[in-house]
């Protein structure tokens, strides 16, 4: 296995997967302004999953394109994390799903815009732009809903306490990440756990919401060996004009 | 734009010496291609037709994102994906655009958005029909976006000043809307067999209900005549759809793809071809809410709106109390 090309797979496939799940909300938001803001988010996190993909295609030199790696390959070759692949549930779940996911994806890419590989930097220098600007407006609204009305506060709480055991796994390390953290390539996700705790922890407090005291963690989504099965009935849909006309050019 | 059959005053254009000295001057100020603005004098009739007109045209844009957004999750590269997102995205833009225009004429957009939940107010008839094929957002591009930009290029000069403001912003938007349907167009019509047999039963399902987009003859309408007088029509609705057909007709044509009109036959006296009429009874059924996808169209629509009433709720409640939290605090 190159540790590079898995690290390369799960950094593009967290971005494919959500961008995925957050662009079925097109047309269907509570709000126009919403509307556009989702579009935006699944827009750069598909810009972001094209560089990933093209790389991680580049560094595998199978002659595979980011789309062959999109769309051609099955559910257990993803390497993203479980939480983004749940289901976009309400508003609400959405945009707890997503701050959780954007602070630890700030987090990451900041630290990815120091990597010792070129390609990596360039693209965390972009992205790390785009993501700021993700948490910012996540982080709003989860601050807003949480401490609007009595049924937002209930909503935003159950959205938490629902997403809270998908947490851990974006910050479980393993081999591929000790080689990359070793080649300067990437931090160890495991490094980022406490300031991601304490920016977590400081905005549910604003928000009014509790925090889940339990430290367990669902996993398999970045190592692949069982993702939910929310994920293949994602792929069916996603893949589907790939997969009934293969060999097609769009 | 996606404004059909708006009624305007219905008692037709005032003579001269009808109109009042306010009338007048606003009539002088419009046949002088100045812009009115938000606080100039209006006659009531201009007002209310604008309203019509600007707001059909902004939910026309809200459900024109649904039958595109159907095939976001189902499209076939990357590239293709975040096209259709960007392009959607846009549509929801043009609705705020325009959903601002009218608000300058004094109706705010929950209202509008209220007339258009309970049916009150119409959305073109076009977004009624379904998307079936992967085809069908090249055709929707090409044939829907190419009609539209058809009467917003003119609307452009109307005389409304926010309005025709919203319009350029659009205009552009629109023009790069169908280079992306046409560019899909391009690319399944030169395809395998399965690509170019979805791409003309796409032609074969959108061609007619793209010439209803521009409505059933005006030439005798009242309606119309006085919205020709006050700049907020600029082109008859025969003469726009001669002017979307002898465009698209060459455009098919290059694609190899076959126009679904038997008829079809280049006029060289009137130098523009010769067309069947759409059927205009599918089209006033459509109106009425006959149409394949007028119930889903709005129940979707209905749902985003009922669903995320405890969202704008709570957003709002929580604005409430960080202002007072903000005065408590001075």
């Amino acid at each position: 296995m190159n540790a590079l090309h898995e690290f390369l797979l799960r950094t593009g496939d967290n971005c494919l997967i959500l961008g995925h799940r957050v662009s079925e909300w097109c047309g269907h938001a509570p709000v126009l302004e919403e509307d556009i803001a989702l579009a935006n988010t699944a827009l750069d996190l598909l810009g972001q999953t094209k560089l990933w993909l093209t790389y991680a295609a580049e560094v595998e030199g199978k002659g595979r394109s980011a789309d062959d790696l999109a769309f051609l390959r099955d559910a257990w070759d993803f390497r993203n994390v479980l939480l983004t692949e749940v289901p976009n549930g309400d508003f609400g779940r959405t945009m707890m799903r997503q701050y959780l996911f954007d602070q630890y994806h700030l987090l990451m890419l900041q630290g990815l815009a120091q990597s010792s590989d070129e390609t990596v930097r360039g693209i965390a220098a972009k992205a790390v732009k785009e993501v700021a600007y993700h948490v910012d407006r996540s982080r709003d609204t989860v601050v807003g809903l949480g401490d609007g009305t009595d049924e937002s506060h209930r909503r935003m709480q159950e959205a938490l306490d629902y997403l809270w055991p998908y947490v851990g796994e974006m910050f479980a390390s393993d081999t591929v990440d000790a080689e990359m953290a070793e080649g300067g390539i990437s931090p160890d996700p495991a490094s980022l756990r406490d300031a991601w705790d304490a920016a977590v922890a400081d905005t549910m407090a604003e928000a009014t919401l509790a925090l889940p005291d339990s430290r367990f963690h669902h996993k398999g989504g970045r190592d692949g060996r069982m993702h939910t099965e929310h994920l293949g009935h994602m792929l069916t849909q996603m893949q589907w004009l790939q997969r009934a006309y293969p060999g097609a050019t769009w | 734009m996606y404004a059909q059959m708006v009624k305007s005053t219905g008692q037709g254009v005032k003579t001269r010496e009808e109109m009042s000295p306010e009338e007048a001057h606003f009539q002088d100020r419009v046949d002088a291609d100045e812009k009115i603005e938000a606080r100039d004098w209006m006659p009531e009739g201009y007002r209310k037709t604008l309203i019509r007109q600007i707001g059909q045209h902004a939910h026309s844009e809200i459900v024109g994102q649904l039958p595109e957004g159907n095939w976001i999750t189902r499209a076939p590269t990357l590239d293709r994906k975040m096209i259709l997102l960007a392009k959607v995205q846009d549509e929801a833009g043009h609705g705020l655009y325009l959903y601002c225009a009218a608000e300058t004429l004094g109706v705010s957009r929950d209202d509008l958005t209220e007339q258009l939940l309970s049916g009150r107010m119409k959305y073109s008839s076009i977004f009624n029909y379904p998307t079936l094929t992967w085809a069908d957002i090249g055709a929707v591009g090409w044939l829907v976006d190419g009609a539209a930009i058809m009467n917003q290029v003119p609307l452009q000069r109307t005389s409304y000043g926010p309005y025709s403001r919203a319009m350029i912003r659009i205009c552009k938007e629109e023009s790069f809307h169908q280079r992306q349907g046409y560019d899909i167009m391009m690319k399944m019509a030169q395809g395998t067999e399965a690509q170019k047999r979805m791409a003309q039963d796409a032609l074969n399902r959108f061609w007619y209900p793209s010439l209803m987009m521009f409505g059933p003859s005006d030439a005798e309408s009242v309606h119309s005549a006085q919205s020709m007088a006050w700049k907020i029509k600029i082109d008859t609705n025969d003469g726009l759809r001669q002017k979307f057909v002898d465009q698209t007709v060459p455009q098919a044509e290059y694609l190899g793809l076959t126009i679904p009109d038997e008829t079809l036959k280049w006029n060289e006296d009137k130098g523009g071809y010769d067309f069947a009429e759409p059927d205009w009874t599918e089209f006033f059924d459509v109106l009425k809410g006959n149409g394949p996808c007028n119930h889903d169209r709005l129940k979707a629509r209905q749902d985003a709106w009922t669903d995320g009433q405890w969202v704008r709720d709570g957003l709002l409640a929580h604005a409430r109390k960080k202002a007072a939290r903000k005065v408590a605090a001075e």
